[in-house]
């Protein structure tokens, strides 16, 4: 007869477009999550998340690709010239030898890099290697960038040195570098053609390995963009999907259920175990729930499980175990209660399989309308700075944004990418949960 | 009130008066002692926790010790002391402040100190935090904040729930209609808190378009003449009192129209329909009259809601109320200024459950005899 009850509803939950709309909104985030997971495991996320090399290559707070093809822009992305592809001159003299690595690339983008920046390897030198830097033009044009002496790794920041700086007319290098001389007046317009970094490396070693990277960081990287450490945004999109639909799930699942199994136990058995149970749902009411969560979060730990935790817990006598206990209240009285009871079910079986099961599609509705509330509620949290520790949240997303003044600075993307997430996440279970209110609610079911 | 006694003789019905209004009164006492020790109890968890059962204490006590000995070592006048000296004028300015903070005492005695005074409302001083005037107590802190808090969310509010009534109300005659589904089909973007359309608007009209400053009370500085600054509030108070509204009307409204709806298909409704009255007067003696109770329930639990302000729409917006006050009096662990917000929330929530409790026993006849039998 139930699974009878479970098909009618479903027919009825087709008629609803508002519903198969919030189910494939839901269903596309699940894929999404499991996606996530099984693409980039657990520690790898977390790992990179907390920055790391994998990072270097990637610009500081670059907007999507997409976007900027969107608009119909022609923003450079980043370029990486390594010294393996390149043509590399050798000569071997009396303890040493001297290479010259020309790492040349073709630029024709609309708009300049970001950032310039070479990174060099010499490892295994017995004393650091001398390299000395020239950047050839297209137009023949020779610009000396000076000399350094390499340690193991080395990280030149063209981009930050002054004195090229004011050689270049005040132009930042990665813009003066690459910019078209004949155009003084104006913006500076970019000079297409083959650029070229000369290395004239001095080796003291004659077999010791040496290799270069120029990278040109671009102004648009992958599908959501870069923030303001290099980390691909992407990665805390992906996993915010699991993060938050867990936790929204765990946490609507943990309260409704222990919460309807309280009201349940106070309704059957009355007396002081009922009594009992409304004055702490009373003492509950009192309890400010987001000032304990940022209590909890301050002076304990900010993990997302804890806060999972005292979530449910503080939900456990909310109220709407009053409403479930007026729900509750006739169905003790029905016939078919007492006919259990006159077969002898014990109090346990008549709790858990004559009376919760009799409310339960009631409380579907509610139950799907929670979950947002959850997902929001976490992300909440991280925007206040009291996001989990370790994992890439939508909440912690903007609550990065935030803290480097996205919206000031005009990176809206950070912004509104996660935020898109969120409110898609919302919208999806509100959309499902109002619809299922409709079919399961017989009051409303003619409304 | 006469159905308990006998109509017609007026002794029985004098007695069965008395029989109600000591029934009423006895209710009312059980009540009050009920509410009273649910607020007592509320208060003690709140304090228990606002210092993690006394662990805060010890975390306080580091802090002490490390910033008595920073400030030593930064005084120049205490340069030329030698190090035993110094130590012991470490340990004396930490005793100080320890004995200050009531630190020597164990944290249970101090727990039901901070209890029987938060109850008498003797909110004390603060620990860390001033109000901008520099005072201590904690009293002037609060009420510092306190109008800004009203301002923003008693407008918001009241606005939100006068709209969204008189929508709903307006929407049930019209039920089916365009606008009607429009409103149902709205409802759902109410999963999303105000604090997130908050960001939005802040993108679209501070910036994209800037039109409205993005955060802030006021203007800094604070233009002078009353016109001028009463303007430049209200320029402030436009974004986060519309995305309080956009996350909060659609869904209050769908609700409402629910509500209404719902007793408007009531068999007396009905009645009064066949008779032919005039759809104002059903409108207000067959439909609003009997859903008085639960409008009144949600608008008073509306007004107390003001008291708790909204931590993040505030820290969203900069807005100087109560909610960042608490925020920020967590991130101090000054629990004076937490139990002092707790302590007159609890008891402006009891006080209205009180009150409620005692409309709807004198309204409801139902309720009157339940609580005199129990």
């Amino acid at each position: 007869m139930r699974g009878a009850l479970w098909q009618t509803g479903w027919r009825e939950l087709r008629r609803y477009p508002s519903a198969l709309m919030g189910m494939a909104i839901i269903a596309g985030l699940l894929v999404l999550a499991l996606y996530t997971v099984i693409a980039i495991p657990y520690p790898e996320a977390v790992a990179k998340w907390r920055g790391s090399e994998a990072w270097q290559d990637n610009p500081v707070n670059a907007a999507p690709i997409w976007l900027d093809r969107l608009v119909g822009g022609d923003a450079p992305r980043t370029q990486v010239v390594a010294s393996e592809a390149a043509p590399i001159e050798e000569r071997v003299f009396e303890g040493g030898r001297r290479l010259r690595i020309p790492l040349a690339f073709d630029y024709d983008a609309g708009g300049f890099p970001s950032e310039l920046n070479l990174f060099l390897h010499a490892p295994g030198h017995e004393q650091p290697p001398f390299v000395r830097l020239a950047w050839h033009t297209p137009d023949g044009r020779e610009i000396a960038l000076g000399g350094h002496r390499i340690g193991a790794d080395e990280r030149i920041s063209i981009s930050q040195d002054r004195a090229l700086e004011r050689r270049l007319g005040g132009l930042a290098p990665h813009i003066g570098l690459l910019a078209d001389p004949e155009r003084e007046e104006g913006q500076p317009q970019v000079l297409p053609g083959r650029h070229t970094l000369l290395l004239d490396v001095l080796a003291f070693d004659e077999t010791a390995a040496f290799d270069a990277e120029l990278v040109l960081y671009g102004r648009v990287h992958g599908i959501a963009g870069t923030d303001h450490q290099r980390r691909e945004l992407s990665l805390a999109l992906l996993w915010g999907t699991p993060v938050a639909l867990a936790f929204g799930l765990l946490a609507a699942v943990g309260t409704t259920v222990t919460t309807l199994a309280i009201a349940a136990v106070g309704v059957w058995y009355r007396g002081w175990v009922d009594a009992t149970i409304q004055r702490l749902t009373e003492v509950n009411m009192i309890l400010p729930v987001l000032p304990i969560l940022v209590m909890v979060g301050t002076l304990y730990s900010t993990s997302i499980w804890l806060m999972l935790g005292v979530v449910v817990v503080l939900g456990i006598f909310s109220a709407s175990i009053k409403m479930y206990r007026a729900m509750l209240l006739p169905i003790r009285e029905a016939p078919y209660i007492e006919a259990a009871r006159a077969y002898g079910a014990s109090n346990a079986r008549i709790v858990l399989r004559y009376l919760i099961p009799r409310i339960l599609p009631v409380l579907i509705p509610t139950f799907v309308t929670l979950i947002p509330s959850f997902v929001f509620l976490e992300a909440s949290l991280a925007v206040l700075g009291l996001g989990d520790p370790l994992l890439p949240t939508w909440g912690k997303v903007l609550n990065d944004a935030q803290s480097q003044s996205a919206l000031y600075n005009g990176y809206y993307y950070w912004v509104i990418s996660p935020a898109l997430l969120l409110m898609l996440t919302g919208l999806g279970f509100a959309m499902l949960g109002f619809a299922l209110d409709r079919v399961f609610n017989p009051r409303l079911r003619s409304l | 009130m006469t159905r308990h006694g006998a109509p017609g003789s007026a002794p029985t019905a004098g007695r069965g008066r008395w029989r109600d209004l000591r029934r009423l009164l006895l209710y009312t006492a059980k009540r009050l002692l009920a509410l009273f020790v649910t607020v007592v109890v509320g208060v003690y968890l709140t304090i228990v926790i606002a210092n993690m059962g006394g662990q805060v204490d010890d975390l306080r006590r580091v802090q002490i010790r490390s910033e008595a000995a920073e400030a030593a070592r930064a005084d120049p006048a205490f340069q030329d002391l030698s190090p035993a000296e110094r130590n012991e004028l470490i340990q004396r300015q930490v005793a100080l402040e320890v004995e200050r903070l009531r630190l020597d005492e164990p944290f249970l005695v101090r727990s039901v100190d901070y209890l029987q005074r938060a109850l008498r409302l003797d909110l004390g001083r603060a620990e860390q935090m001033h109000s901008d005037l520099g005072s201590r107590a904690v009293r002037d802190i609060i009420v510092e904040r306190l109008p800004a808090t009203l301002l923003l969310f008693g407008t918001a509010n009241l606005l939100i729930f006068f709209v969204s009534v008189f929508v709903a109300l307006w929407l049930s005659r019209r039920y089916g209609s365009a606008l009607d589904r429009s409103v149902v089909a709205l409802a759902p973007t109410s999963a999303a808190p105000a604090w997130f359309y908050g960001i939005f608007l802040i993108l679209l009209f501070a910036f994209v378009a800037p039109l409205l400053p993005a955060g802030g009370m006021v203007a800094v500085p604070p233009p002078e003449g009353r016109w001028a600054y009463a303007l430049s509030v209200v320029r402030h108070l436009l974004l986060p009192v519309s995305a309080m509204l956009l996350s909060q009307i659609f869904i209050s409204i769908y609700s409402w129209r629910t509500f209404f709806l719902i007793h408007s298909s009531e068999d007396y409704v009905e009645m009064a329909r066949a008779k032919g009255l005039p759809s104002r007067l059903i409108e207000r003696r067959y439909i609003l009259r009997p859903t008085l109770a639960p409008i009144v329930t949600s608008f008073l639990l509306m007004l107390i809601g003001l008291w708790s302000g909204a931590i993040i729409l505030e820290q969203v917006f900069n807005w100087p109320g109560l909610g960042s006050l608490l925020f920020q009096a967590i991130g101090h662990r000054d629990t004076p200024v937490i139990i002092g917000g707790v302590v007159i929330f609890a008891y402006l929530l009891a006080a209205t459950v009180f009150l409620l409790d005692i409309l709807y026993a004198v309204l409801d006849p139902r309720v009157r005899l339940a609580g005199g039998r129990q």
